[in-house]
């Protein structure tokens, strides 16, 4: 049954008020009903998950049969998915198989996507000076040449007044960047508590109704 | 309910949230009578906002990425921000060529954005030109997510793409790959590490609470623009809370 706009919104609003309250009120009745309610949440996404690999297959399905540019690409996904989740099926996600495919193509292709980004964040450190030339941008980079020469000593060589307890690194570690992942940490958390409201109070709807 | 129920470390918690409730019905309800605009400019918006309108006019298309972070954690609260800048998205280029396109790590995130996209194309009277493939899961591992999402930046014509959401620092890969075919990206996030790759990398980084004010710049609705100006009111009164709570204890008070 399709529900009405208010109903949808009432549940919502129902559920995460209980939720809340169970944070901060010790009830046992409370208690129980934000578990229940938090296991149904796991359940749902769960769910979810399998509608998004659906999802997934039927996109890249599509570029397949409509033959579309890098649709080959697409093949391998969906051949290779079909296989891995056959393998999973049959033999089981922690059979020999199964953890073959793991280590032999999963492992090696993420580990050289992790490779390439390093590549890319050094390169995107100088394309950065060129795009946006400020002293914030300066500084950046500074401070990133820093923490990557103190983070170890160069040919064995320890450079007084940057490495150790004392040094340069540590003071910008323990000091500027905590304080400055402070403050953007109090932002995000002001951030989230607003767009929390605004979701208990029914102005923000990212569930349809 | 009684207030010995109450945690006494709870009290302070439950206050603030009373408090930051209170402001934003305040400023919905007096809003209404004064329009308010947010005071401080963020760049970034701005050129969203003249991005999407040329993108309608040159056949382009607008992208959101929403990450991978879920919808049931702390981490939801961007991804949220990402449905409202998608639905804002959809009103605008959902009767061109190239209607918008959300890809996500996440399958309550790529659901949710399906039913975004659905709800508006419905509301503007479009719902026939809806396809489920215009909310898209494009891996569940953050690499796979970050393979899966490349294509889009070299296949779909885009104009501008928007990072919204629970990111790692494989972001950099996407803002990189999408920098390099000239398109605009817009880029916050919740995660520190994120942010710093964002810093490096996007052409229009949001910082910090930036994020959060998406929906107050993008024209969202009134009460956008009520949390914003609560979340101004409060985040000075945590300022001036660390300021003397940091002058008590050198004063050796605390």
């Amino acid at each position: 049954m399709r529900l009405k706009i208010p109903l949808s919104v009432s549940i919502v609003i129902g559920v995460g008020v209980v939720v809340l309250l169970g944070y901060f009120i010790e009830i046992p009745v409370l208690a129980i009903v934000q578990q229940v309610l938090l296991e149904w949440a796991l359940i749902l996404a769960a769910a979810a998950l399998l509608v998004g690999v659906i999802n997934l297959l039927s996109v890249h399905f599509r570029r397949v049969s409509g033959r579309q540019k890098n649709g080959a690409y697409s093949m391998i996904l969906v051949s290779s998915l079909l296989l891995t989740f056959a393998l999973g099926a049959l033999f089981g996600p922690k059979s020999d198989l199964s953890l073959w495919v793991f280590n032999h193509v999963q492992v090696p292709v993420e580990s050289s996507l992790m490779g390439l980004l390093a590549v890319v964040l050094a390169f995107a450190c100088v394309r950065m000076l060129w795009r946006r030339l400020n002293p914030f941008s300066l500084l950046f980079l500074a401070t990133v040449l820093v923490m990557l020469l103190g983070a170890a000593p160069i040919m064995g060589i320890e450079i007084p007044g940057l490495h150790g307890p004392d040094g340069l690194r540590a003071l910008i570690a323990q000091v500027p960047a905590v304080a400055g992942a402070r403050g953007i940490l109090i932002g995000i958390g002001l951030g989230t508590i607003a767009t929390g409201l605004r979701v208990l109070m029914g102005a923000d709807r990212p569930y349809g109704g | 309910m009684s207030f010995e129920n109450l945690a006494s470390s709870d009290i302070p918690a439950i206050l603030f949230v009373l408090l930051f409730l209170g402001l934003m019905i305040f400023f919905a309800l007096s809003g209404r009578k004064k329009a308010y605009q947010p005071t401080r400019e963020i760049p970034a918006f701005d050129r969203l906002r003249q991005v999407i309108g040329l993108a309608v006019e040159a056949g382009k298309r607008l992208h959101l990425t929403l990450g991978r972070g879920g919808i049931s954690g702390v981490e939801g609260a961007s991804a949220v921000i990402g449905f409202t800048v998608l639905e804002r998205f959809a009103r605008v280029a959902s009767v061109s060529d190239r209607p918008p396109i959300a890809t996500s790590g996440d399958g309550t995130l790529a659901i949710l954005s399906q039913d975004t996209l659905r709800k508006t194309f419905k509301t503007i009277g479009v719902e026939s030109q809806y396809d489920p493939a215009f909310g898209q899961l494009s891996g569940l591992t953050p690499m796979g997510y970050a393979a899966g999402t490349l294509p889009i930046f070299y296949d779909a014509q885009l104009a501008a793409t928007v990072f919204a959401g629970h990111f790692g620092s494989e972001v950099a890969l996407l803002t990189d790959a999408a920098g390099q075919n000239d398109v605009l990206v817009l880029a916050g996030s919740d995660s520190l590490p994120a942010q710093a790759v964002i810093y490096a990398t996007a052409e229009q980084p949001l910082i910090g609470e930036e994020l959060y004010a998406a929906g107050a710049y993008l024209k969202a609705g009134p009460m956008h623009l009520a949390s914003l100006r609560a979340q101004d009111i409060l985040r000075w009164i945590l300022v001036l809370a660390i300021i003397i709570g940091a002058g008590l204890k050198f004063l050796g008070f605390l």
